[in-house]
């Protein structure tokens, strides 16, 4: 090492530039599992470590993860601990849910965005405001759609709230925790580079589903066609978002295995949008109007005939 | 003037000294005058001792606290950064509106099978828990507001709201039409606004700057949902 004054901090860069300049010179690295094989010096890996490293991020999530595990130091029965959870800002909020709205295809939302500091800030209020979005959006376009009908008496249909904020809270938190089973278990089996904390999964998960608050509101519009298009669209930009962060996660694994796993993220997520529109909207009567014109058509026709 | 022999505080002396050694060596002179009273000034609390509530009649117990609640009542309607509404909380005022809100939405008992409104516990329950929620996340963002402090707020907050559902209750006496729904749609914004505006003018100021919008936006959404209970109540 160069010679430095006593007293003066020196930043000594990361584990591989220091490698590189002083071969013999042993090093303590504390980073987690995901981040080894980033800095073995193998030049006959291919372009898979590349992808790996722009999935990964860049070298700053070692000092990220250093930080955060000087953060949660409290005991979990402190106020404090949860404020931990909690420790973000409004332009750190909003960046994650640009971040979930606009998937870049080999950027991972996990370590682009959350890089260690998963917040619970996020999921709660995203999924409140996606079961009142959903209750009232369903409640407002049904009375659209019958409108016009004489037998149709309002009703706000309240019981609906509490159905769906029982659907949308047990999908944000009981799916990630089965996929964090799932992950632990074939980790035990299976090394794999990238592994995620239960709360980055909440996290993913509740930041994914906030496409669905401007699909909820856009599903007033009573035309059938025009709600499975929206379905499409919200589903493929959720879907893609949670496939891309858990790819990394399976890739080591069986291929059967990584892409049934998958398959099984994006399956749940549609029957969730799917089940919602079924459940709080109803269909579409579209065939009042036509039948309406064609029955005089047909009488006057039968009247020409006879 | 106070004669102090400073102790030595070099670290290159050779014995340790005891902590506070040097203290025997200060002498105060007799030109200070060190008398006076030692009693906390606190009026308020003696005049307390001195006349105890117990034994004053009941109008004036109960006088008291309404006009307490009456005047956290005009604070709200007509809201300035004061810190009337946080200093002295209590909770008789968000109850009262709570339950005249709740006894106004719930739909009757008759036609219970049918889907409809809220019942009284539905809306006891989402306005004390609605409360209670933003008041935690309030907390756990790093605000500086007491739990009951926030409480109070949002609950005298709901006084807007209220006067909504009064209006609306009394336009809905008159015949149904879409001029009926645009007149209760308008009160409706109308104080739905002032509620937003009332607690933010007490809220916003507890949290740090950076994470208003955060703390603002559960607000919005809690006087945004009991807007819409009370836009959608249909008399049976």
């Amino acid at each position: 090492m160069a010679a430095v004054d006593n007293l003066r901090f020196e930043e000594f860069g990361d584990a591989p530039t220091s490698l590189a300049t002083n071969p013999d010179a042993t090093t303590i690295s504390i980073e987690d599992p995901g981040e080894t094989p980033k800095h073995q010096p193998g030049p006959a890996r291919g372009s898979g470590r590349e992808e790996d490293d722009e999935l990964l991020g860049n070298d700053d999530s070692d000092k990220t993860e250093l930080l955060a595990g000087q953060k949660k130091s409290s005991p979990f029965w402190t106020f404090e601990y949860y404020q931990t959870f909690f420790d973000v800002d409004t332009y750190q909020v909003f960046d994650r849910i640009k971040g979930s709205l606009l998937p870049i295809p080999g950027k991972n939302f996990v370590r682009l965005y959350i890089r260690s500091n998963p917040d619970l800030y996020g999921p709660f209020w995203i999924c409140a405001t996606l079961v009142f979005a959903i209750a009232i959006s369903g409640n407002l376009s049904n009375f659209l759609i019958h409108l016009g009908e004489k037998t149709y008496h309002y009703v706000p249909e309240f019981r609906k709230v509490s159905i769906a904020a029982t659907i949308i809270y047990a999908y944000a938190w009981l799916v990630p925790l089965a996929l964090w089973g799932f992950l632990m278990w074939r980790n035990s089996k299976v090394m794999n580079i990238v592994s995620y904390s239960f709360l980055e999964i909440v996290c993913v998960y509740g930041y994914s589903l906030f496409i669905y608050i401007p699909t909820a509101i856009l599903w007033i519009i009573p035309q059938k066609a025009v709600r499975w298009i929206l379905v499409m669209i919200a589903l493929g930009i959720s879907g893609s978002v949670l496939a891309m962060t858990f790819w990394p996660a399976v890739r080591e694994d069986n291929r059967r295995i990584s892409m049934a796993t998958i398959v099984m993220i994006v399956l749940l997520h549609m029957l969730l949008s799917v089940g919602c529109l079924a459940y709080f909207f109803d269909a579409p009567e579209m065939d009042h109007l036509p039948t309406a014109t064609a029955t005089p058509n047909q009488t006057v026709a039968a009247a020409k005939f006879s | 003037m106070a004669e102090v022999a400073e102790s030595p505080g070099d670290p290159g002396t050779a014995s340790p000294r005891p902590l506070f050694a040097g203290l025997s060596d200060i002498s105060i002179s007799q030109d200070i005058p060190i008398e006076g009273e030692i009693t906390i000034p606190m009026r308020s609390r003696s005049r307390e001792f001195d006349s105890s509530t117990l034994n004053e009649s009941v109008q004036n117990t109960i006088m008291r606290d309404l006009k307490a609640v009456g005047k956290k009542f005009m604070h709200v309607l007509y809201p300035r950064k004061s810190n009337t509404l946080l200093r002295d909380w209590d909770l008789w005022g968000p109850l009262i509106l709570c339950v005249t809100l709740a006894l106004m939405l719930q739909r009757g008992s008759v036609d219970s099978e049918k889907d409809g409104g809220p019942q009284f516990a539905e809306v006891f329950v989402i306005v004390w828990f609605g409360a209670v929620t933003i008041t935690l996340n309030s907390k756990l963002l790093g605000g500086n507001i007491s739990f009951f402090q926030s409480l109070c707020v949002l609950g005298y907050c709901i006084l807007p709201l209220t006067v909504a559902m009064l209006i609306c209750r009394l336009v809905l006496l008159a015949e149904p039409g879409p001029i009926n729904f645009m007149v209760r749609l308008f009160v409706v914004i109308v104080m739905f606004a002032w509620s937003i505006v009332a607690s933010t003018a007490f809220l916003a100021d507890s949290q740090p700057p950076n994470r208003k919008a955060l703390a603002v936006y559960p607000v919005f959404l809690f006087y945004f949902v009991i807007s819409w209970m009370i836009l959608t109540f249909t008399p049976q």
